[in-house]
């Protein structure tokens, strides 16, 4: 008897639940307008698949290039990585060619970040001093040149006769005076209360120590969205090899996997090179084949974007917000 | 007196500092503008230009007398028109893209989609290419996935053909660019006030609703900036991206105008036709600027030059 009732209570228990459980959602309805609930839905799946189209491309070439080569030829790795190795990597850390692209690659993006970067400190603040002569005049001569191009043929011309034609000097000397960076930098300097320049000035600061003394310090937030995008550009340019340069000690990363994608033939001798001098472990999974090693240079190529990207981002949004003020 | 000398004085010596600069910038910015005078001679490269003949405007002449030529600058500018008109034609995306992530409540997911969707706008065209060529080619993992599926039998040649090829060049493109065009408009959209939101809500206004009257009225200015300036730079769609994806099989409908007045200077060795063509696109584009500067100044009371 009293079992039933107990069963009886935990079965009333239960519908009140139920009920609760109804009106709650109910409620929830009526709050919701129907629309935005399908519209939400909607948009997650979108997103999601926006995402992974951009994650996804990566996450396959690196899977692709840890796994069994044999099974990646035969188009056997798509979603997780197989029989996991790296010697893919070490085969590719052999290639001399590739070491010296690296080297200059890293070379110019360190030596011409500073100097974009210092230059565009000095003169973002140099073009905010109202004493200088003409100020106004260079001032425009300098950002007209975000405008306009004289076209390959003039530029390739002008260049040779400087004699930077073959020269490391071509990667990081005309990028030097980047025009839109100083319009970011000058837009920062002109924030900083004027008061401050002034008493150093009356402290007897002249132009260049309040440059490095007050300027610098106060300026540094966007000195880093600068330093960024430049360090990027630097990493990522691609055009300057193709046009000045033709000595292969030049050759950036960049340009290197470009020939790597396009020229089956000397990927082919490579790939022979590098079977043979690692000949003992070369057994069919390990060998280096072509495909092989263009998706490991393609992942060392993007891997030291990938890695700083998500670091910095919050400079690259300042920096295209800076840069919408006036742009 | 002589504070005014001083004054003076002391405006020169900035002016010193800055000389260096703006030197280089004369030097490589410039000068090579000086290089237009190629265009009137029939300049041939290992002698100098003082050997060469002095021919006037025959080059521009040669670009509409010449029936081949003719036949293939139009096609360029086709071209050229066909995937700047698409980027224009779909410039929206980035906002709607914008819009609809705004909307997703699940701040860490939001966060991660933005991060996600502009990390290709990192890369260079060099690196996308190689990506294309890894998940696109004939053992790659889209063919796989086709072949498994059984929607094909024979693997698809997506990058060595000609078809489509103005919109793979735009689905390329926004992969690479949409992400990051978004951010500014999710600025834009942080800024609207809340309480606009909460008092259209409070008359009944769905989520749809507030994105309609509200959402995009506020970002519309900034689309229309953005959509000035891309009108300025309708022929210069760079050179780089076009470079990379060009092959025998699409040179034809690929070949927008930068890359034409590349490859008529290195591959074929028409200096002179490719300076001729380079002098009109650069003037094309600076009175384009000018144009859309105008008209921004007309209807926002404030150009972006």
């Amino acid at each position: 008897m009293a079992k039933q009732t107990f069963a009886e209570k935990r079965a009333e228990k239960k519908q009140l639940r139920i009920y609760e459980k109804e009106h709650r959602k109910n409620l929830r309805r009526r709050k919701q307008d129907p629309i935005d609930v399908i519209m939400s839905t909607i948009t997650y799946i979108v997103y999601t698949f926006f995402a992974f189209v951009c994650v996804y491309p990566f996450y396959y070439i690196f899977i692709n290039t840890i796994s069994s080569n044999e099974l990646s030829a035969r188009g056997k790795v798509n979603f997780w990585p197989k029989e996991i190795h790296f010697t893919n990597y070490i085969n590719v850390s052999h290639i001399p060619d590739l070491i010296n692209a690296f080297k200059i690659s890293l070379g110019r993006t360190i030596l011409g970040t500073i100097l974009t970067v210092s230059i565009s400190a000095f003169l973002g603040y140099m073009f905010t001093r109202e004493t200088m002569w003409m100020r106004k005049f260079w001032y425009r001569f300098v950002i007209a040149t975000m405008y306009f191009n004289a076209g390959i043929i003039p530029i390739f011309l002008t260049f040779k006769s400087l004699g930077l034609y073959n020269n490391f000097l071509v990667y990081i000397l005309p990028t030097a005076v980047a025009p839109f960076y100083i319009v970011l930098c000058k837009t920062f300097v002109e924030s900083i209360p004027k008061d401050l320049i002034d008493a150093a000035e009356l402290d007897g600061c002249g132009t260049l120590r309040a440059f490095t003394a007050i300027i610098i310090p106060v300026i540094k937030p966007i000195l880093a969205t600068v330093a960024i995008f430049s360090a990027v550009s630097q990493w990522n340019s691609f055009q300057d090899t193709l046009l000045y340069v033709s000595d292969n000690k030049l050759y950036t990363l960049q340009f290197t996997l470009y020939q790597y994608i396009n020229q089956a033939s000397s990927l082919k001798a490579l790939v022979n090179n590098t079977t043979s001098s690692s000949s003992m472990a070369a057994s069919l999974a390990h060998a280096a084949t072509a495909t092989s090693i263009r998706m490991t240079v393609t992942i060392v190529v993007v891997g030291p974007i990938l890695l700083v990207y998500p670091i910095f981002q919050r400079y690259f949004v300042k920096g295209i917000m800076v840069g919408a003020v006036k742009g | 007196m002589k504070k005014m000398n001083r004054k003076k004085k002391r405006g020169l010596r900035e002016f010193l500092y800055v000389l260096p600069f703006i030197i280089m910038v004369a030097l490589f910015c410039y000068y090579p503008l000086y290089g237009w005078r190629y265009a009137f001679y029939d300049y041939k490269p290992p002698y100098p230009l003082s050997s060469d003949s002095f021919v006037g405007t025959k080059w521009f002449s040669y670009m509409v007398s010449n029936p081949i030529r003719r036949k293939q600058i139009l096609q360029v500018l086709l071209n050229t028109f066909g995937i700047s008109g698409l980027n224009m034609i779909f410039s929206w995306f980035p906002m709607m893209f914008a819009i609809f992530l705004n909307e997703i409540k699940c701040k860490p997911y939001q966060k991660f989609v933005q991060t996600v969707t502009t990390i290709p706008n990192f890369i260079s065209w060099v690196l996308v290419y190689s990506i294309a060529y890894c998940v696109f080619n004939s053992t790659g993992v889209v063919n796989t996935v086709l072949q498994n599926l059984g929607l094909t039998d024979t693997p698809v040649m997506f990058l060595q053909s000609s078809d489509h090829i103005w919109f793979k060049m735009w689905l390329w493109n926004t992969w690479k660019n949409a992400g990051w065009a978004a951010i500014m408009y999710i600025a834009a959209i942080t800024g609207i006030d809340e309480e606009l939101i909460d008092a259209a809500k409070v008359d009944g206004a769905n989520r749809w609703k507030t994105i309609l009257h509200i959402t995009i009225p506020t970002i519309l200015p900034t689309f229309f900036v953005l959509q000035f300036l891309n009108m300025a730079n309708f022929l210069s769609n760079g050179m780089e991206q076009f470079f990379v994806f060009e092959n025998s099989f699409n040179t034809d409908t690929i070949q927008v105008l930068d890359l034409y007045v590349y490859n008529l200077a290195m591959k074929s060795g028409g200096y002179s036709l490719s300076v001729a063509i380079g002098i009109l696109k650069s003037l094309v584009s600076v009175v384009l600027l000018c144009i859309m500067n105008t008209i921004s100044k007309l209807t926002r009371g404030e150009g972006f030059i």
